[in-house]
């Protein structure tokens, strides 16, 4: 058993703003999603939705930019933390994320102690 | 062994075992019941013994005693009619009431007792309270003495604690294999708490002090020696009271008052304590779980190797970087900030010390004046005043004051 | 006090560190994690290996992308601490100190944790 990390992106600037209901669906099929992974047991840490109208990028020599880091189109959502026998098991599992369903991805990796 | 020393010190070992065996056999409910029969069984001794002469097994005589107490109690009230009778309701054969004052039986009650006692619903104080009178056979006293406080708070904070107890139903019993680890985490809260307590006590009696060392020591054996609680988290906590308390005695001078680490006369340094700690660190180290207690004994390990070399503070800062992700103290970011200076410099040392902002910490001023003593000695007076007018015993302010005319 | 995330970027995963590079990256990594949980604002963390062939990204339910010489995937995350700072600009100076910045084309992101509310 390893943790692996699952970070979230999506174009989130390129969406057009949920309805209430919408948002609120959409919130039920991610408590719905974790919880099934909390039921398997491999449900690590929860992790947490970074916001994303707001953030800043530093760089080398106190270089400080605004907005999340926008060097390719899609940006971080969030993150969980999740334990599986491989990489193929952690797949399956990224797989059934609501965030593929808006054209987003799941970046998954490997966790090691830091 | 005389009649005068003999019988506290059967009180100190005797004591807590007979109540937990009865406490055990009868349930918390019945602590004060228990509690009355060992202190009556004392108190029967004391007037025999006074009479006549010291029995040639006095252990061997409280248990009888004891014994009797309890069985006369037990015929003589309800108790016989809601328990036994219930047994034998439930036709358990028993023909006799028994007490089972075995070593095994003895051992298991009182670790029993010990979960029970260090239960999260009882505020800390009183669970080391409670611990200190029934674990460790403490006098209310005593007790009073080492938390500087009064004979009614102390009993009024122990009242209080059996009730929770009794309310809340506490069952005196190990808790199943799913639990242990996490009771065992309050246990070892307290057990360390007892430690500390006795460590840094600002109580004056310095006996007292080494005794609540020592009853936190043997504690933790307890848990050691039983295979059910023997855990890594176990062996390192015991490890790291082992490795501070090899250093007792070289702790305090002859007036009492505290001396630094730097200043210690090693040769006070119990070395039999310090393989003990070594011993148990080694058992620790097993599994892949670190609890704040490994870094802490890893730490205190290194604290006993008095060369002064560069990877030895590389090692605690290391220690010290993964303690304080663990939990936060500001002891803690002193230390770490002190062994930082060691193994990196003492200008970063400054920076990082600087944004700990620590300001009404005594000890933040006396790292950041001993920080700045080679490097700028008006900062360096200007820290020790400032840590000066925070401190509040004399020896602390004395030794600020050494420190202050040291700089010239 | 609010939670930051500090998402840590380095430009090029592949190019092999040596070993005493790795170790003084650790060193540094692990000083300035415990300079930030010395000041008691420390939440969590995670570090995640060099090793860049292993990241694997799911595009959709069946589509499953792998970091390779020609992979989509430009940015490299090597890790991520969760920081408690009063303000963005408070998380934007425990960035500064983070030792990936040595590296010319890395960088540190800082992102406000949201309020947990069950969404991603």
């Amino acid at each position: 058993m390893e943790n692996y990390l699952l970070v979230y992106r999506a174009e989130y600037s390129a969406m057009p703003k949920a309805t209430p209901e919408q948002a609120e669906a959409m919130t039920k099929r991610w408590m719905d999603w974790i919880a099934g992974i909390n039921s398997q047991n491999k449900l690590v840490d929860r992790g947490n939705r970074l916001e994303n109208t707001t953030g800043k990028v530093v760089k080398p020599n106190n270089v400080v930019t605004n907005g999340p880091f926008a060097e390719i189109k899609e940006s971080i959502g969030g993150y969980s933390i999740i334990k599986a026998k491989s990489y193929i098991e952690a797949m399956e599992i990224a797989k059934g994320c609501p965030i593929l369903s808006v054209g987003g991805n799941v970046e998954i990796r490997e966790v090691s102690k830091l | 062994m005389n009649n005068t020393e003999l019988i506290p010190h059967l009180f100190r070992t005797e004591y807590r075992k007979i109540v937990s065996v009865l406490c055990k056999r009868f349930g918390f409910e019945q602590i004060e019941i228990a509690e009355d029969i060992a202190s009556e069984t004392f108190l029967t001794a004391y007037q025999v013994w006074s009479l006549n002469s010291i029995p040639p097994n006095p252990v061997a005589w409280l248990y009888n005693v004891a014994k009797n107490k309890a069985k006369n109690q037990l015929q003589r009230n309800h108790l016989f009619n809601s328990k036994i009778a219930a047994e034998l309701k439930n036709n358990l054969v028993v023909t006799e009431v028994e007490i089972d004052l075995s070593p095994k039986n003895i051992n298991d009650s009182q670790l029993q007792m010990m979960f029970a006692i260090c239960h999260p619903s009882i505020p800390a104080e009183a669970q080391i309270g409670l611990s200190l009178r029934i674990l460790c056979g403490f006098g209310i006293e005593e007790i009073a003495d080492a938390f500087l406080s009064n004979k009614e708070t102390i009993n009024k904070r122990l009242f209080r604690a059996k009730e929770k107890l009794r309310d809340e139903k506490i069952k005196i019993e190990f808790p199943h294999e799913t639990e242990i680890n996490k009771r065992l985490e309050t246990v070892l809260i307290t057990i360390y708490l007892l430690f500390t307590e006795g460590y840094y006590s600002v109580s004056q009696n310095t006996l007292i002090r080494k005794d609540l060392c020592f009853e936190a020591i043997r504690l933790c054996n307890m848990l050691v020696e039983n295979e059910a609680t023997n855990k890594p988290q176990v062996n390192a906590l015991l490890s790291l009271m082992y490795f501070h308390a090899s250093r007792f005695d070289a702790r305090i001078d002859k007036n009492g008052e505290p001396v630094l680490y730097e200043e210690q006369n090693t040769n006070l340094w119990d070395t039999d304590l310090i393989s003990k700690g070594a011993y148990f660190l080694n058992l620790s180290a097993i599994g892949n779980k670190i609890s704040k207690y490994h870094l802490e004994a890893a730490i205190a390990y290194y604290n006993t190797q008095k060369e002064d070399t560069k990877q030895k503070w590389e090692n605690i800062l290391q220690l010290y970087n993964q303690l304080l992700q663990l939990e936060y103290s500001p002891i803690a970011a002193l230390n770490r900030t002190f062994a930082l200076s060691r193994a990196n410099s003492k200008e970063e040392a400054i920076h990082e010390a600087e944004k700990l902002k620590l300001t009404t910490n005594h000890f933040y001023f006396m790292l950041l004046g001993e920080l700045y003593t080679t490097i700028d000695t008006k900062k360096a007076k200007l820290n020790f005043n400032k840590a000066l007018v925070l401190a509040k015993t004399t020896s602390d302010k004395k030794a600020i004051q050494n420190k202050i005319s040291k700089l010239g | 006090m609010e939670e930051f995330a500090l998402i840590m970027r380095h430009e090029d995963g592949k190019k092999v560190a040596s070993p005493e590079q790795i170790q003084t990256w650790m060193k540094q990594t692990m000083d300035w994690i415990g300079g930030i949980a010395a000041q008691g604002k420390f939440v969590s963390g995670t570090g995640l290996p060099f090793d860049d062939a292993k990241t694997v990204v799911a595009k959709n339910a069946n589509k499953i992308v792998t970091n390779g010489p020609f992979g989509e995937i430009k940015e490299t995350i090597g890790g991520f601490i969760v920081v408690k700072a009063n303000t963005v600009d408070e998380a934007v100076e425990f960035a500064k100190g983070c030792p990936v910045l040595q590296g010319d084309g890395n960088s540190v992101e800082v992102r406000k944790i949201a309020r947990a509310d069950g969404m991603h």
